[in-house]
């Protein structure tokens, strides 16, 4: 064996990886704005013909805002992160930095909170579009709404991102993608869209809306604390 | 960091297998340090399995790598710093700078002297002046140049490369030629994977002649690399 060398290298902490895995992404992202661009428009579309299907004279039909913007969010959400990983396959990219010296949970989580920051954007656009076509409140309890979609929205990511990066080499991801997220993020499509629909109600449920909200901080702690236990392991070839 | 060495890599019967296809069956073969390994057979014979097995990135499927006294896995981290890799896709984010792609890339390694590393390794692919373009600018040839310094910004012990002169002009080729050898006198074991027998035969040591994933033979004269390659791969020797 060989003396070791005078280390010429630090390698970076959990944290430094993560900031640099969300950095490179962002800077990618803002010169392409392929993500945000097509996963926005493809929200709206999705927006606007649920809009024109449930919305009769300017009334929507049974209280259906919440799982509309819910079905929205996690249709965007998924073609973010095809795009997301689709882009660290085109060159392997994902290659090089995984045989870098560095922590590769943080690189999962690196992806996860530039996608978080993609949603966001988002649902900045969609959530407004939904209280303008169906005449929901979205101010009167914003905090409590804000904190439904984050909670939510986490929940559904940490699984996808899992997925997206288990799934980035295998040749029919596309549609294995929406097949292995949807049912495994049930619980909180459902507690995101119980939760809404429970502040959009004329008489908001404000107790019952919190208890989801709690629900989703419980699923989000399970999926992301699951998901960097077996990130390594799966990002083997 | 305390960067982990080793003087030689070692398989031991490794094979490797995708489903029930084997890629690599039954390889045993020692590198040492200070020499340059060439790979060669025809599409499908294995030399990129048996990169992505010295990369770490893809476990045996039976049998054992050794780096010097160490197994993979049980470093980790340590291990995969002192190793560089150039795939057949180079690693390389397009919308991202040469510049910006080095920087990344020797962040995440830790690079001590970032500034200066990135601005020798700009230098050494000869795009100093360009190096502010994005990468999708380039040629293929200028491209591959950069992920060749990309792979060797870090300094690694082992160096593992995959067709590294595809886009080359002959003075880019004969460049990385001497740079490989400036590698070699510095200790750096060498791993190159390519189909160009002639003009490789310049400057390895001995060449791997894999067929359908078995090692057929070993060669170590140069003169003789052409002809053992024809008469095992076409021949049936």
């Amino acid at each position: 064996m060989l003396k070791a060398p005078e280390s010429h290298l630090s390698t970076p902490g959990f944290f430094r990886v993560v900031c640099l895995m969300v950095m490179k992404d962002l800077a990618v992202e803002t010169r392409s704005k392929e993500i945000v661009y097509t996963t926005i428009f493809f929200a709206v579309s999705c927006m606007l013909v649920f809009a024109f299907g449930f919305v009769q004279e300017g009334r929507e039909i049974d209280h259906v805002a919440a799982g509309i913007l819910w079905v929205t969010v996690t249709f965007a959400g998924t073609l973010a992160l095809g795009r997301t990983f689709e882009r660290e396959r085109q060159n392997e990219t994902l290659r090089a930095i995984l045989i870098a010296p560095v922590d590769r949970p943080a690189i999962y989580v690196g992806k996860f909170v530039v996608l978080l920051v993609l949603m966001a954007a988002v649902e900045v656009i969609v959530v407004p579009l939904v209280s303008l076509m169906f005449q929901v409140p979205i101010f009167e309890h914003s905090i409590l709404l804000v904190l439904l979609l984050i909670t939510g929205t986490a929940g559904f990511l940490a699984v996808g991102t899992l997925f997206a990066a288990m799934l980035v080499r295998v040749k029919s991801r596309g549609v294995l993608l929406p097949v292995v997220l949807y049912p495994m993020t049930i619980p909180v499509i459902i507690a995101g869209v119980r939760g809404t629909a429970l502040l959009f109600q004329p008489e908001a449920d404000l107790a019952m809306a919190q208890a989801w909200i709690g629900m989703l901080v419980f699923f989000d702690t399970v999926f992301i604390t699951l998901a960097l236990w077996v990130f390594e392991p799966l990002m083997k070839e | 960091m305390t960067l982990l060495d080793f003087d030689c890599v070692t398989l031991s019967n490794v094979s490797h297998a995708y489903g029930r296809r084997y890629a690599l069956k039954q390889v045993s073969l020692t590198c040492k340090s200070g020499e340059i390994l060439g790979v060669f057979g025809p599409n499908g014979a294995g030399k990129s399995t048996f990169l992505t097995l010295l990369s770490t990135l893809l476990d045996p499927s039976s049998g054992e790598i050794r780096y010097g006294e160490v197994a993979p896995g049980v470093p980790g981290a340590a291990l995969r710093a002192r190793i560089g890799l150039l795939g057949h896709d180079l690693h390389l984010y397009p919308e991202l700078s040469a510049r910006e792609n080095l920087e990344f890339f020797a962040r995440l390694y830790g690079v001590n002297d970032l500034y200066q590393t990135v601005d020798s390794a700009l230098k050494r692919s000869g795009i100093v002046d360009r190096g502010h373009e994005p990468i999708s600018k380039f040629s293929r040839g200028m491209r591959q140049r950069v992920a060749i310094e990309r792979a060797l910004m870090h300094r690694p012990r082992l160096v593992l490369l995959d067709e590294p002169f595809t886009g080359l002009d002959d003075v880019a080729m004969r460049s990385l030629s001497v740079r490989l050898r400036e590698l070699r006198l510095d200790g750096v074991i060498i791993v190159i994977a390519t189909h160009d027998l002639d003009f490789s035969a310049g400057f390895i040591d001995r060449a791997a002649i894999l067929k359908s994933g078995k090692l057929v033979t070993i060669e170590t004269a140069a003169n003789k690399l052409r002809s053992s390659y024809e008469a095992h791969i076409y021949g049936g020797a």
